[in-house]
């Protein structure tokens, strides 16, 4: 039974179909297996679907007791009052932008220099090399002080410049497009010279339009990062007109004792702030799990 | 193989201009301020510094306050790096079974890796809730224990590092996914035709041969509970109950930005930058192997 089920499909290629379908049992065994990853999605969704849940309800559902786990029709109010109180459209708007901006500013800067890497013998080309390296091993976290006070000195505090540049050196893009350009047949730039084509006319015309996907694939992973960057932009804004979605978030969490316990607008507020960068995951799966399982360099 | 290479004196340092810049400014500039304010003791606003050697660094490693945040850390790390890992693992193991709508389950999976953590841990806030949360009611039948995170130190670590997890063990049943994808079926049909079951497959075949990915994501995963996690933290615990919750870069935050003691909070950069530094390099030893393969 066990041999049979790993087997089957193999057997059954060679078979016509009718007859692969009519002479197969039941595979008990491949059931289990489908109940079993039914059952993690489940656990895995379980959250978000409450989430969801408690945001369709009114306060008085939201605190009955037993918990209610079947949506209500209230979402329209809750959604609409989150979205006033916390100044939706500019948390959005300034999340969007970060994610965009420090996205598209990293993919530039990254093929810039990759193609210098690659295409060129220049004097200190192992120093820069480093130096690029050098930035995955120096993450926010561990210089908050000083690169606050660069910001600070550069007078880029609450401002656009402040919240996406500093994101955009990436030894992960460089290395990703480093590797993808050393894989680009010679010829490629052989032919290009011959034609008597210069090095940015390369790279315009011969290995930009090569990139596509793997820009593409890069970007999403990017635009989800930058979207939910949280300790750059806590610590270099501090007005509500530049805060982004993810810390805005959080004046709508109704502490313990002095709020109303309005967690059906807290959690309207919450799906409002992850649905774009799910919803670009599961429109753009293909893209993502392939920029995913190559940017871990 | 010698590559074809364009000449030209001034071209690539053009090129190669912004990505450096940016890297000198906001990355290897305040390290090394970070490294030289480790040195000095600043007052609190900044206007006098003495150089005081090695004092911050003394004065830290003798305060119990800091070695309760390491192990509250490591407490996290393993936290999440055993749930998130594990969880992907176990699904990994029965994905090997080579059945139909793997693509979709991995998207089933997979979206929560667009949440970001501090959001994430606002939903578990409500469901872990003391008085409204589903959670502590459904534990209620089990147990009168009283699950209340904001009393309790270890339901608000429970807590962070559940909602930490959530938000990564899609990224790793996609790794897991893709090295089992890698395996060839002849493999594991060998195996099958010589009778060994499919828990004897996943000891002995599949899982030596997703071990350089689990290595890989451990460390990943390790990289992000240690780093990436703050926001978690400072979103839904501010390192509390007590200091229950409050990991190594949760602290570098609170001493030096709240509590404007420069000098500790520099010194504990460089520690962590160490840290860092260790783990980077145990990643690229996995890449490096797998290079060469």
């Amino acid at each position: 039974m066990r041999s049979d089920a790993t087997l089957a499909p193999s057997r059954a290629a060679t078979l016509p179909r009718t007859l692969a379908t009519r002479w197969r049992p039941v595979p008990w065994g491949r059931v289990v297996v489908h109940l079993i990853l039914l059952a993690c999605v489940a656990v895995i969704a379980f959250p978000l679907y409450y989430a969801l849940v408690i945001s369709t309800q009114t306060v008085e559902e939201v605190l009955a007791r037993p918990p209610l786990l079947t949506p209500s029709g209230h979402a329209l109010t809750n959604y609409g009052e989150a979205w006033r109180r916390s100044h939706m459209e500019r948390l959005l708007w300034n999340s969007g932008v970060v994610a965009v901006i420090s996205a598209v500013g990293k993919i530039l800067i990254s093929i810039l220099s990759a193609f210098a890497i690659v295409y060129f013998d220049f004097r200190g080309k192992a120093l820069v090399f480093w130096m690029i390296l050098i930035t995955l091993m120096l993450p926010v976290e561990v210089r908050i002080i000083s690169t606050y006070e660069v910001i600070g000195n550069l007078g880029w505090l609450n401002t656009y410049w402040g919240l996406t540049v500093p994101l955009m050196a990436s030894a992960t893009a460089t290395f990703l497009f480093r590797q993808f350009y050393q894989m680009v047949p010679n010829e490629l730039a052989e032919a290009a010279q011959i034609d008597g084509a210069g090095p940015l006319r390369f790279l315009w015309s011969f290995l930009l339009p090569l990139s596509w996907t793997n820009i593409a694939a890069l970007f999403v992973v990017l635009f989800i990062y930058g979207w939910n960057q949280y300790l750059w932009p806590l610590m270099i804004t501090n007005t509500e007109a530049m805060r982004v979605v993810v810390i805005g978030l959080q004046d709508l969490i109704p502490r313990t004792g002095t709020h109303v316990p309005e967690w059906n607008v807290m959690m309207a507020a919450a799906i409002m702030a992850l649905l774009p960068p799910v919803l670009v995951i599961l429109l753009m799966q293909r893209w993502f799990v392939k920029g995913l399982l190559e940017s871990d360099k | 193989m010698k590559r074809t290479v364009f000449r030209h004196r001034g071209l690539p340092y053009l090129l190669v201009l912004p990505q450096v810049a940016v890297t000198i400014v906001f990355f290897i500039w305040p390290a090394f301020e970070s490294v030289r304010l480790s040195v000095y003791r600043t007052s609190p606003f900044g206007d006098k510094s003495y150089f005081v050697g090695l004092e911050n660094f003394a004065k830290l490693l003798a305060s119990p306050e800091y070695y309760h945040s390491i192990a509250v850390s490591f407490i996290f790390g393993f936290g999440v790096t055993g749930l998130a890992v594990g969880g992907g693992l176990f699904v990994a193991a029965f994905a090997t079974q080579n059945i139909r709508g793997l693509t979709v389950y991995r998207t089933a999976v997979l979206w929560p890796y667009g949440i970001a953590a501090p959001v994430a841990g606002i939903i578990f806030l409500f469901m872990f809730h003391p008085s409204y949360g589903v959670l502590p009611y459904w534990l209620s039948f089990v147990t009168s224990y009283d699950f209340n995170w904001l009393l309790r130190g270890w339901v608000a670590m429970l807590l962070v590092i559940v909602a930490t997890a959530w938000t990564l063990v899609g990224y790793n049943i996609a790794f897991f996914l893709a090295g089992l994808l890698a395996i060839p079926t002849s493999v594991l049909e060998a195996a099958s035709v010589d009778g060994a079951g499919s828990i004897r497959r996943f000891a002995s075949i599949v899982l030596p041969l997703l071990s350089p990915i689990t290595f890989y994501l451990v460390v990943v995963n390790m990289i992000f509970a240690f780093f990436g996690a703050f926001g978690v933290i400072h979103a839904v615990t501010q390192g509390g109950p007590g200091r229950a919750t409050e990991i190594l870069v949760y602290k570098v935050y609170k001493d030096g930005f709240i509590g404007l003691n420069l000098g500790s909070s520099a010194a504990q950069s460089v520690i962590l930058m160490i840290v860092v530094i260790t783990l980077t390099a145990l990643q690229f030893r996995f890449l490096e192997r797998r290079v060469t393969y």
